[in-house]
């Protein structure tokens, strides 16, 4: 049980259902297995989805895709790549109807901004599926918005139909293959004061309209690109807690704090984010890089190495003796 | 636990008073013998079964009377609870929170029946029966951040997270420590704490906002804060300042005791899941000095952090005034004795 | 009560000219003046995509007017009063397409009322250039008959409307347009210091 040792609220959730929706993209059907409804979540939230393989524990975060509204179940969809760190090939070739996988609480780093006049929204290939989540809720709340969605072709292209019956007009397809290519500058132009602009795709598309864009005069602040949460793992270490007289390990997704307190030893801390200094722990030596990750020290004490903040800092290298 | 909900009031007469239960369970708010800023954030979680850190959004015996102070508030100023267009969503979000969590927590009192969106709500001690649709403003008497505020203890405010701070953007604010929502209204973290003293130059807020940033659905957060108030006065707001601030000036050492009462506000913090927004309630709860002094440790230490409090706080605090009266009647209380640590009656 | 390190007071700096479609410029005042400096970096061409709103106030008859109109802008407009002013920009804010780019200059309360009015129009207020010229007085807002008072120079401030004597904080409200005025001798009334003049 070591694996998860975090103290993040967690969702144990069984496959319910896999479609294939292109050659290269599934779609997986989430429910939870204890029956209770599913925390709610809003157009552009991800999961984190862990995947135990062997002995490695697998974090890969996707878009939720179903309707904002649902909550007896979560839908994501996986494309298959093949050069990635491994996460989306186990979704493919390893998760089953009936596998039982965990899931982190929505976080959503790429928000509707309830302001907006209107909601111009971009998507390529894969990133359609933020924008499916976001769609159904503007939808929902009578808001305009219109889609602009690049695909390689019309086989290749998710969920086209649905989207096509869906959203009528409001939703303007790209085929590659075709020669079609969204005219950007022309639209631009076009949105009356107070758009927001949302993009998920490849980095050069992203990169192309957000460039695009500022290069029209749009402000920063109408500009919205899709942005996951990165689980703060990291390589194990060991921990030598001078005054305890201990020798520990600190697993890839496991705080020092969690670890110090799971070999039983207490410490101290309010916050477990970084920012109220509770935890602050002297270092006696080290050999290596501290990798700090907290609010509260200044930039000084981060590069003097006297102290670290075990809530949320790592450590690489050879050793790393505290004061604990 | 059943309790009976006091008649009482919060201005006039001020017949607000505190039950033997309720001094015992109030929430003081010093670990020690001293006060400065710091970002005294921690999870808000469940302990003490009793105390007001029971339940997430505790609700006690000045209940009834608090959301009566409340109701006379908003009617002789409107204002005082806002919200700017783009926060309905999270008014939702809110008026869902407090519906689960309340009817959870409190099943004697409230109940919530959901089926879809036509959702059923009881509230027994204020007496509602209401049925409306979930996300339909136009079957509500109010809107939804009012609806659920006007049966609620303790002012909340809506912030809206965007371009990396957060905005105050809503809010329902009758029961402040002297700021103004409708001046406020718009700010972001920054600019609406601007007139704390001390805690930019200690980067409290700089370290707070950080954070909070990054704070999770289904992660609460909670802090305490403090002021003292002349009289059991709910409504010490700027807008009326002209008419408490005379107050001050009729605290002598002898009546000290009946007359200033510690203020605490359990504020608590909540991603909020449909808006993105957080949620930011600020529950107060008020003492008088001769009921605090029952607890020997809390008159104590309430004697050493006034005595020692810098000026610059004391000022922002309003206590300039009081300061002397007040320290004149708890030194009595106060025989040097060693405190233990923590916040918690011995 | 502290006035002094108060962080909600805009920050204004000078205006740049900024890429965009359209540019909107409103100024009062000595504000004339941030746009005729801006004019000296401005691409050859800028002013055929600008729209000058201008209101003299105690600047009439130092040339402003002749010499914005000499910039050639696409459309000039001089306005008698700041509140004359403001529908005009409200209706071409809500005609205006993304790629607007909004500059104003001259006295906070001009620039207060017309941030009001850009916000209405869904504009965030990071993207809209303040520059701040001439008179340091102050539009302020008594905390408690909500009545605003032009053009304060003095602290402490009387109310316009209810009379009573107000201490003019550094908090300032961008929904509003103004300072805060909170009652200066509620504590012990008929003690407020003879006001001196703070704001220029
Ligand atoms: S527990 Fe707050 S900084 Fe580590």
């Amino acid at each position: 049980m070591t694996k998860s040792a975090d103290r993040t609220p967690k969702i144990d959730v069984r496959v319910t259902q896999i479609v294939d929706v292109t050659s290269e993209i599934k779609r997986f059907r989430f429910e939870p297995t204890d029956g209770k409804p599913l925390p709610v979540f809003a157009g552009g939230a991800h999961v984190v989805v862990e995947m135990e393989d062997g002995d490695t524990l697998r974090r890969n975060p996707y878009s939720l895709m179903s309707s904002p509204g649902a909550t007896d179940a979560y839908n994501i969809s996986v494309r298959r790549d093949p050069g990635g760190r491994g996460g989306s090939m186990f979704m493919h070739d390893r998760v089953t109807v009936g596998s039982l996988l965990r899931l982190s609480h929505p976080v959503n780093l790429f928000p509707i901004d309830r302001r907006a006049r209107k909601h111009l929204l971009f998507a390529g290939g894969i990133g359609i599926t933020p924008t499916l989540a976001m769609m159904s809720e503007l939808a929902r709340y009578g808001d305009a918005f219109e889609l602009n969605y690049a695909v390689r072709s019309e086989n290749d292209g998710a969920y086209l139909d649905q989207l096509r019956n869906t959203y009528g007009k409001r939703v303007s397809i790209y085929r590659d293959d075709q020669g079609e290519q969204i005219p950007l500058t022309t639209l631009l132009a076009a949105q009356p004061l107070g758009t927001h602009l949302y993009v998920c795709g490849p980095g050069g598309m992203m990169n192309w309209v957000l460039s695009t864009a500022e290069g029209l005069g749009w402000p920063a602040q109408n500009l919205h690109s899709e942005r996951f949460l990165a689980p703060p793992s990291g390589s194990p270490y060991e921990v030598r807690l001078a005054a305890s007289d201990l020798s520990i390990k600190v697993g890839p997704h496991q705080s020092m704090l969690e670890a110090i307190e799971a070999a039983g030893v207490d410490a101290p801390y309010l916050c477990r984010g970084g920012a109220c200094g509770q935890c602050e722990t002297r270092v006696i030596s080290f050999d290596g890089t501290l990798l700090h990750n907290d609010h509260y020290l200044t930039d000084d004490e981060h590069a003097g190495g006297q102290k670290v903040m075990p809530c949320v800092s790592r450590f690489e290298g050879r050793e790393l003796v505290l004061d604990r | 636990m059943t309790i009976e909900f006091n008649t009482e009031t919060f201005r006039g007469d001020f017949t607000y008073h505190n039950s033997a239960e309720a001094i015992a369970r109030f929430p003081f708010p010093f670990p020690e013998d001293k006060y400065m800023y710091s970002v005294n954030i921690e999870p808000h979680v469940s302990f003490r079964p009793g105390s007001v850190y029971e339940h997430p959004f505790d609700v006690d015996e000045h209940y009834v009377s608090e959301v009566a102070d409340r109701a006379l508030v908003l009617n002789e100023d409107p204002l005082r609870s806002q919200s700017l267009p783009h926060m309905n969503l999270a008014g939702w979000d809110l008026l869902e929170l407090l519906m689960t969590n309340l009817s959870e927590s409190y099943p004697q009192w409230f109940e919530l029946h959901q089926d879809g969106d036509r959702w059923h709500w009881i509230n027994r001690p204020l007496g509602i029966d209401d049925t409306f649709t979930f996300l339909d403003n136009t079957t509500l008497p109010y809107g939804p951040m009012e609806y659920i505020m006007r049966q609620t203890q303790g002012d909340y405010a809506l912030l809206d997270q965007r371009d990396d701070n957060l905005w105050m953007d809503a809010g329902v604010i009758t029961t402040q420590a002297d700021w103004s929502l409708d001046f406020d209204i718009g700010m972001n973290f920054m600019e609406w704490h601007g007139p704390v003293p001390l805690a930019h130059e200690l980067g409290v807020f700089e370290r707070a906002l950080k954070f909070l940033l990054n704070l999770r659905q289904g992660q609460p957060v909670r802090r305490l804060n403090w002021t003292m108030t002349v009289h059991p006065r709910l409504d010490t707001s700027p807008e009326n300042y002209a008419k408490w601030g005379v107050d001050r000036a009729t605290v002598t050492p002898e009546n000290a005791g009946e007359y200033m009462y510690l203020r605490v506000e359990l504020q608590s913090l909540w991603r909020l899941p449909r808006s993105n927004a957080i949620v930011f309630p600020i529950r107060c709860y008020l003492i008088s000095l001769q009921d605090l002094v029952t607890i020997p440790k809390w008159g104590r230490r309430l004697h050493r952090v006034l005595r020692d409090l810098p000026d610059e706080l004391a000022d922002y605090k309003g206590l300039t005034m009081t300061r002397p009266s007040v320290l004149q009647y708890l030194s009595q209380f106060d025989d040097g004795a060693q405190t233990s640590a923590g916040t918690f009656p011995d | 009560m502290l006035v002094e390190g108060i962080k909600s007071r805009p920050i204004y700096s000078p205006l740049v000219a900024r890429t965009g479609t359209l540019h909107l410029f409103m100024a009062d005042g000595e504000g004339a003046q941030a746009i005729l400096d801006l004019a000296t970096t401005a691409s050859p061409g800028f002013f055929e995509r600008a729209h000058i709103c201008y209101i003299p106030r105690a600047a009439a008859g130092r040339g402003f007017e002749s010499a914005l109109q000499a910039l050639n802008p696409a459309a000039f407009y001089v306005g008698p009063t700041v509140a004359a002013a403001l529908p005009r920009l409200a209706v071409e804010l809500a005609n205006a397409h993304m790629g607007t780019q909004i500059y104003l200059a001259g006295t906070e309360g001009m620039i207060g009322q017309a941030m009001v009015v850009a916000l209405a129009a869904g504009v965030d207020q990071a993207s809209i250039q303040r520059e701040h010229r001439g008179s340091e007085a102050r539009r302020v807002q008594c905390v408690h008959c909500k009545g605003i008072t032009e053009d304060v120079t003095t602290q402490p401030a009387k109310c316009a409307h209810c009379g009573l004597m107000l201490l003019v904080r550094d908090h300032y409200s961008r929904r509003i347009g103004a300072f805060q005025g909170v009652c200066v001798d509620a504590e012990m009334p008929g003690t407020a210091p003879d006001p001196e003049e703070a704001f220029r």
